[in-house]
Formats: C-alpha cells, structure tokens, sequence
C-alpha cells in the first residue's frame, strides 16, 4: 500500500481567459496534516474544488487518486461518500436550526420513513465530544459564538465518516483563543486517524501545525515540503509564496511627527437596544494628526461597535460621552455626518457591507462622494472615470479596467477598491477596521505601505487589528480593549505580543 | 479589429442589454409575416402602443422597487381606485380637469410614501404591506363604484389623455406633418447627443467606437426611429398617452443613469449594507421609491380611466402583476441593484405585442396565457444564463 491518501496529478483547469490550475501536482500522505498556502489566487480554492467534485469530472484534466483509486466525482455528494469534506470559511449552517439539527442536515437518521430525533441528539452529543464542544445540542447555531459553530462543523463531517478534512481558512474568523482551541482540535483528529488538509493565510499557524507544506503559486505547485526532513520558517514560506524575499514585513515610515488631536472620544459609553447590555464602557481614546493608532483585542472586544459607533452610528445603538473631532465637539447621527466631517471608516467585512460586489471598480470608488463628481445633479461620468482609474493606478489595483466587476477581483484587489473608495472622501480620520484580512502577502505589503504615505501626508489612522505583528509593525501607539472597555494604552516602545495578550485576556 | 469582428466583440459584450431588443424585433417580424402587414400596419402599432401605456408607466416605477429589492402589488388597485377618484372628481364635484390630475398624482405621491413608511420605517416586509394595500384598494375601489357601477366620463379633454392624438400643423392626408418633425427633431436631437458624449470621451482620451462602427450605429438607431415615426405619422400621429409615457421615460432614464439619486438608488439594491455605511439614508431612498411608484400608479390609473372614458368597479385586476413581468422581461433581477427604466419599457411592449400579435392571429385566450407565462421563464433563464456566464 502506498503511503500516500491522495494524489492529485497533473490537474489542470481553465476557466474563460484564466488557467487557473497548471499541471498541478498535490499529495496528501495518509494521517498526516498538509499546509496548503499561496496568495489570493494562487489557486489553493479550485484545486480543492476540483478535489470535492464542486468542479466534476470532465471540467477539469487530471487524475484525483484516492486510495490508489481514480476518482470521478460529478458532484458534492460523490466526494462526500468517498469520505472527503470540505468545510468553507463561510460557515454552512442554518442559524435558525439546533446544533443536532445542523450536524446532521443532509444525511438524516431515519427510522422507517421518518426522522429518528432521539437517536440524532445522542448521536450528535457523540459528535461534540468528539470535538470537545461542551455544549447543549438543543440550543440554536445562531445563538453560539463562531469559534464554536466552527467546532459544530466539525462535528458535521465527523458524522459523514470523514476520511479527509479539507479546512478553507478555518481561523480567520476566530480569535486567538478559538484558533489554538482549534488547531488542538485538528491534531487530537490526526490521532483518530483523520487526515486533514489546511489552507491557511497564517504561516505561524501552518509551522505550527503542519506535517507537509504544499506551496502554489499562479497556478502551479512550487514547493512541497516534509516537515519532519527540512526546518519550515516563516521567510521561507513567504519566499515560494511569492517568489521573493520580503525582508522586512512591515515598511519603516520615513518621518514620524505627530500634530494635535485629530479626533478624540470620552466617556463614550454605548448601550445595544437589540443585545439590552452595554457593548462599550466609558471608553476614552485619541488620535493624533499623522498617527497611526492600533486597536488591539480578542475578537467581541467591542473594537468593530466602537469604530461603528464614531463613524455615525449605522447599527442605532444608544450612545453617552463626547466626540470631539479636530477640537469640536461633534456629534453624528448617521454615516454621512461623520463623512462630511472627515471621518471613513473601512469596514472588516468587505463583502458583506463595505463594497457593491456586482457593481464596477468606478461606481465601488464614487459611490460616497458623487457630489464631488456632479455638476448642478448630474453626474460627470467621465470624470468618474478618471477618478477611479487615478485610485486604479495609484493603489496597483489589479484589472483589466475600472468597468470591472468588484465581485471577479481577489480579496487583496477588492481591499484595495474599498480603500479608494474612503480615500476619495478625503478623510482627516481613517478607521480601518482589519485592514489587511484574508489577503495575501503581496496586497498587505502594499497595503502598509499606503498607510505610511497617508499619515506621512498629515492623515490619521486608527488601525483595528487582530494580528498582533500587524498592530506592533505598524502602530505608533497601541489601545488594548477588553469586553467593552480600554484597558491599556501602550507607547509603541513598550508593547510585545506578551503585554497585549495579557492585556486582552484579563 | 475589422468591422465586423468590433460589431460582434460590441454584441457580445451587451448579449444581455441587447436581447430585449433584438426578441422584441423578432417577435414584431414574426407577427409582421404571420398576418401578412396586418401587425405593422400604422393603425395596429399606435393602438398597440396606446395600449402599453398604463402598463408602460407602472413598470417604470416597479423597476425602481425591484432594483432596490422589494416589491409592490397594491399599484394595480391603487390604479384602478385613484381613476375612479379621478371619474368622481371630473363627474359629481365639478373639479376641472387640470386640478383633478394633479389632486389624482399627489394622492397617489401620498399613499406611496405611507408604503414606503411602512416598509422602510416601522419594517414590514414590502410583499406584505402592499399585499395588505392591494385589498384595502380594492374594498376601496368597489366602495366608491358602489352606488353607482361603473362611472362614464362625459369630459372630452379628460378622455383625451388616454384617446386623443397631438393636433397637427397642416392638413395633408395620410401624413401626420407634427409628428414627423418632431421625429426627425428628435433623431436629431439623438444625433447630436452621440457626437456630444463622444466628443467629451476623446477630451479624456478614453477609448471610443471606431469611426466607421459609430456611424453605422448612429445610422441604425436613426433609421429605427424614423420608421417608427413614419408608422406613426401614417395614423393620427403621435398620442397623448405616447407623449407621457416618453416623458416619463425620459425623466426617469435620466434620474437613474445621470444623477446621484439613482446612483443611490442602484447602490442600495446591491448591497443596502455597504450603502448605509457609505453614508446613504437607505430609509429615505425607500420613500423616495415607493412615493414614485405611488405617483405612477396614479398616472396609470389616469391613462386608464380615460382610454375607457370610465371608471369601472374592475379597473386595475393585475395590473401589478403585468408591470411585475414587463420588468422581469426587461432584464431587472429579482436579486436587486440591477436593471434600467428603459429595459421594463422594451419589455412591456414585448409582452403587448404577444397579446396584440396574437389577437390578431385568432390564437385563443387560454393559449395566450400560456405563452406569455412561457415568455417571461423564458426571458428570466435568459437573462440568468448570460449573467453565469459573465461570471
């Protein structure tokens, strides 16, 4: 018997005008945890999908050998019975199910003709010890936090017999605790024999955990690395990833020179009608004119209800305390107060509320400053263009042209149009909230290096984070907040990971 | 690139803009050569045409409706009830004519917005409270026809709206002389505009048609709309309901391509999320919307009343439901944030060529229901291949 669980060989797979897969070349030993990393669009995503049959047999060119069987799936549930899952980033539950519900969904027990509740909800507290979720199975996936939802998934494909776990960037979501939590999850699975493939952004992560290293890049496979044979480092990674060595992650700022306060909030206490609890107690922090301000915290820190409560208040929490912007005191009853004031803020979610995924690069940059383009109410559409296509060059947006579909640009790209977007505004205050989520090296780099130049102009940023690099790297003072509250202001000179976490976990 | 390969590259690319088009010309053609002239005849388009026009009115404003991702089934009955408001006003009270058009279009305006309040506002899903709307209207419909059955309208200026045709300058037979200068003002007025829009792209050195692809087009375009104007001009001319449903065309055409309103309006059926962030008031661009609808619908049930020259205790009967499949079949998605005021025209009068065509082919009404309900899947598989494609 061979050592290896599965083999893909030579898989190509062209889209119209895109190879996105070039004779790509992938083996997973049996048992084993096997990386697979690239950038945005290096192809990790349709390789997988060509593996759990989303792309059936016949699309693609290739052999899938599964136990040293060829595979031809035509579709999901093919792959499924063959043992093979996949669980996507965006989880794939129904929020208004139960957990036994969901784990179950698809592939019901059944007594006769009709559902076997009881044997369900035993089985599925089987499935959840499995993955040591303590948890009643009757409560509501949407009353659980994510970290745990993604623990129910698990359970799900557990339950389906599986073989080989494909995670999609299982931790992106999760913060640090949910995440270690997880990855312990995924080592005590190896031992029960499940063999896992991980495609993962955080290359500490992958060295952490990976027995394999399977680099793409452009649609080929570059490397794959036997951890126990060679030590894996993170530069190293990052070298195959993109084909050079980034020396330094985060780009050194030239001049650092910091004016009066730009925007300042206290006693800012924020009470959510919808929750019926205070999200934010007398929180009080600043910003300084060519500052970059980072927020560091544990995910439900209350970091994203603070930017969205200055930023005029979209979700219509209650809110006491003082705002004061450029010296005034302000206050914004909706975005748009808050944008003629000089304020943008630059949502996490990019696909979710920050960009119009089937409108155009043009009308994505335009849309919250159309007045600058309008003459007497009527749009220039021109010199929409134009605009758009100054943003397109200037922040290396990649596409073919501003009349591009943001939907059909990658993560980094897509960023980087909801960056053009709130730099057209011309904002005195940039709030960015998890600026560089769920792109690759290349688009961050870029990205860091925009947020130099801004504040070396005079701008201010307040930088929300979840990487703790990213705030170190780039902050000139560091916020740590901790359910709802600021519990530590650091000066860049004394903030390390240890003093953060600490910070945030107390 | 050689001039066809820039045509079919240019047909490619707008498959989807250009479908509506092209099946509304093979469906006039088809019925053409099926009753042998009879569908082209002068006569048969104006009365074809005429015909569209309340249907013509209300889609425009449901495209808005859809695009922002809602929907509105009480404007038929709103319809029907604010032309017997009309009947009322212009028989029993003695309100002139003028005055009763604009009191029928801001009650309207008024009973729009209390829609859009509900729905925006006090959050009622937009299929329920127009739902609830669509019985209210109709109880109140028959309440006001009650008494008296169906109301006939004695007042000739009033019945024009829906009847009369724009005099002419001269007495020459078989030739409409306004309606053919104003035609050829307007393929002027179009030509000047495509050399405009050209101009100013060069000014920014973006890239524009070839010369020779330009010209073919603005000849074809050209050549439309002068045998359209032709077909008119060679019976009675240009209506009055044709005159308004162009304006209102016109004006909503260019409020949603040219100006900030539409671009909101676009921008809250894509992602209504991302468009609040952007400092969009998404409550009051649901006002905005629904109020025009409420406007249109009043409009609709004008032109209605007046083309019967009464106000019946039926008037309005799916009327909503013809305005939702004219949109649809003009290439508004039910997922929102796309679709255009003049696509929901092309596809109004797609669907009244079908009946019209059909009519006159003899074909009987259970088939023509069937057909129409087989052209609109039809329309929406169309439309949802190309756009997979595209991706």
């Amino acid at each position: 018997m061979s050592d290896y669980i599965l083999e893909m060989r030579n898989i190509t797979k062209v889209f119209p005008g895109v190879k996105a897969l070039d004779n790509v070349n992938f083996k997973v030993k049996k048992g084993e945890i096997h990386c697979l990393v690239g950038e945005n669009g290096s192809g990790k995503s349709t390789l997988m999908k060509v593996l759990s049959g989303v792309y059936p047999y016949g699309e693609y060119k290739g052999d899938i050998i599964l136990n040293e069987q060829i595979q031809k799936f035509t579709c999901i549930t093919d792959s499924e019975k063959a043992g093979i899952v996949t669980i996507y980033q965006e989880l794939a539950l129904i929020p208004e199910m139960t957990i036994y519900e969901n784990i179950f969904l698809g592939h019901e027990i059944k007594k006769g003709r009709f559902i076997d509740w009881n044997e369900t909800v035993i089985k599925a507290e089987e499935m959840l010890k499995k993955v040591k979720l303590k948890i009643n199975p009757s409560i509501k996936v949407k009353d659980i936090g994510v970290g745990r939802q993604q623990l129910v998934e698990i359970a799900k494909a557990l339950s389906k017999n599986v073989k080989l776990l494909i995670l999609d960037e299982p931790t992106a979501a999760l913060n640090e605790d949910d995440s270690e939590n997880l990855l312990y999850l995924i080592k005590e699975l190896k031992k029960q024999g499940v063999t896992c493939i991980l495609i993962s952004h955080k290359l500490k992560e992958v060295i952490s955990i990976a027995d394999s290293v399977t680099v793409l890049r452009d649609g080929k496979t570059i490397c794959s690395i036997d951890c126990d044979k060679e030590k894996i480092t993170e530069s190293l990674i990052i070298r195959h990833m993109v084909g050079r060595e980034i020396d330094d992650i985060f780009p050194k700022r030239r001049k650092k020179q910091f004016g009066s306060k730009v925007l300042e909030v206290k006693n800012w206490t924020v009470y959510n009608p919808i929750l019926g609890r205070e999200i934010l107690k007398d929180v009080e922090f600043n910003v300084r004119r060519g500052e970059i301000v980072g927020i560091a915290g544990l995910m439900g820190a209350g970091r994203t209800e603070l930017a969205l409560s200055i930023f005029g208040n979209p979700l219509g929490y209650n809110i006491k305390g003082d705002l004061f912007v450029m010296g005034n005191k302000k206050r914004f009853f909706n975005p748009k107060d808050a944008i003629k004031s000089g304020v943008a803020y630059v949502t996490e979610d990019r696909k979710g509320n920050g960009l119009i995924l089937i409108d155009d690069i043009k009308s994505n940059i335009s849309i919250a400053n159309l007045k600058a383009l309008s003459k007497q109410g009527f749009l220039n559409e021109n010199e929409e263009i134009k605009v758009a296509n100054e943003y397109k060059n200037s922040l290396n947006i990649k596409a073919p042209s501003v009349e591009q579909k943001v939907g059909n640009l990658s993560g980094g790209n897509q960023q980087k149009v909801s960056l053009g977007k709130w730099l057209f505004i011309k904002p005195n205050v940039l709030i960015l909230d998890e600026p560089t989520r769920g792109i690759d090296v290349g688009a961050k780099y870029e990205i860091y290096t925009l947020m130099n130049e801004l504040v070396e102009q005079g701008m201010s940023i307040i930088m929300i984070s979840s990487e703790l690099p990213e705030v170190l790297g780039m902050s000139d003072r560091v916020y740590v907040m901790s359910e709802g509250k600021i519990v530590g202001e650091l000066p860049i000179e004394e903030a390390t990971q240890e003093k953060i976490m600490e910070l945030a976990t107390n | 690139m050689g001039f066809f390969e820039e045509a079919k590259y240019i047909i490619k690319q707008n498959i989807r803009e250009y479908g509506m088009y092209i099946a509304l010309a093979v469906i006039m053609i088809i019925f053409t050569i099926s009753t042998g002239g009879l569908f082209i005849s002068s006569r048969n388009i104006s009365n074809l045409i005429n015909q569209t026009g309340y249907i013509a009115v209300l889609a425009v404003g449901m495209t808005l409706v859809i695009v922002i991702r809602h929907i509105d089934l009480s404007v038929g009955f709103l319809a029907g009830f604010l032309g017997a408001i009309a009947a009322i006003l212009l028989t029993r009270t003695g309100v002139p004519v003028f005055l009763t058009v604009i009191i029928v279009l801001v009650m309207g305006l008024l009973i729009g917005l209390f829609n859009g309040y509900l729905i925006a506002n006090v959050g009622i899903p937009a299929f329920v409270a127009t739902l609830a709307g669509m019985l209210v209207f109709r109880g109140a419909l028959l309440l006001v026809t009650e008494g008296t059955g169906t109301i006939i309208i004695p007042n000739k200026s009033f019945n024009a709206i829906g009847n009369g045709y724009i005099p002419d300058i001269a007495n020459i037979p078989g030739v409409h002389l306004l309606t053919l200068i104003l035609g050829i003002l307007a393929i002027g007025f179009y030509i000047w505009s495509e050399f405009n829009t050209r101009q100013n792209k060069l000014k920014y050195n973006f890239e524009v048609l070839s010369l020779k692809m330009f010209v073919a087009k603005i000849i074809f375009v050209s050549l439309i709309m002068g045998y359209i104007t032709w077909i008119l001009s060679g019976y009675n001319g240009l209506s009055w309901t044709i005159v308004i449903v162009i304006i209102v065309v016109a004006i909503y055409h260019i409020i949603t391509t040219k100006t900030s309103l539409g671009r909101h309006i676009y921008a809250v059926g894509g992602n209504p999320e991302a468009a609040k962030l952007s400092g969009i008031d998404v409550s009051k661009i649901t006002l905005v919307v629904f109020g025009s609808m409420g406007a249109l619908a009043a409009l609709s049930g004008i032109l209605y009343t007046a083309r019967l020259q009464s106000a019946t205790t039926t008037a309005g009967t799916l009327f909503e439901l013809d305005a939702i499949a004219a949109a649809y079949v003009g290439g508004v998605s039910a997922a929102g944030g796309v679709g255009k005021v003049t696509g929901s025209i092309v596809g109004a009068l797609v669907m009244a060529s079908l009946i019209n065509g059909m009519n006159l082919l003899g074909v009987g009404i259970s088939y023509q229901y069937i057909i129409r309900g087989a052209v609109l899947a039809a329309a929406v598989i169309f439309d949802v291949k190309t756009r997979n494609k595209r991706k």
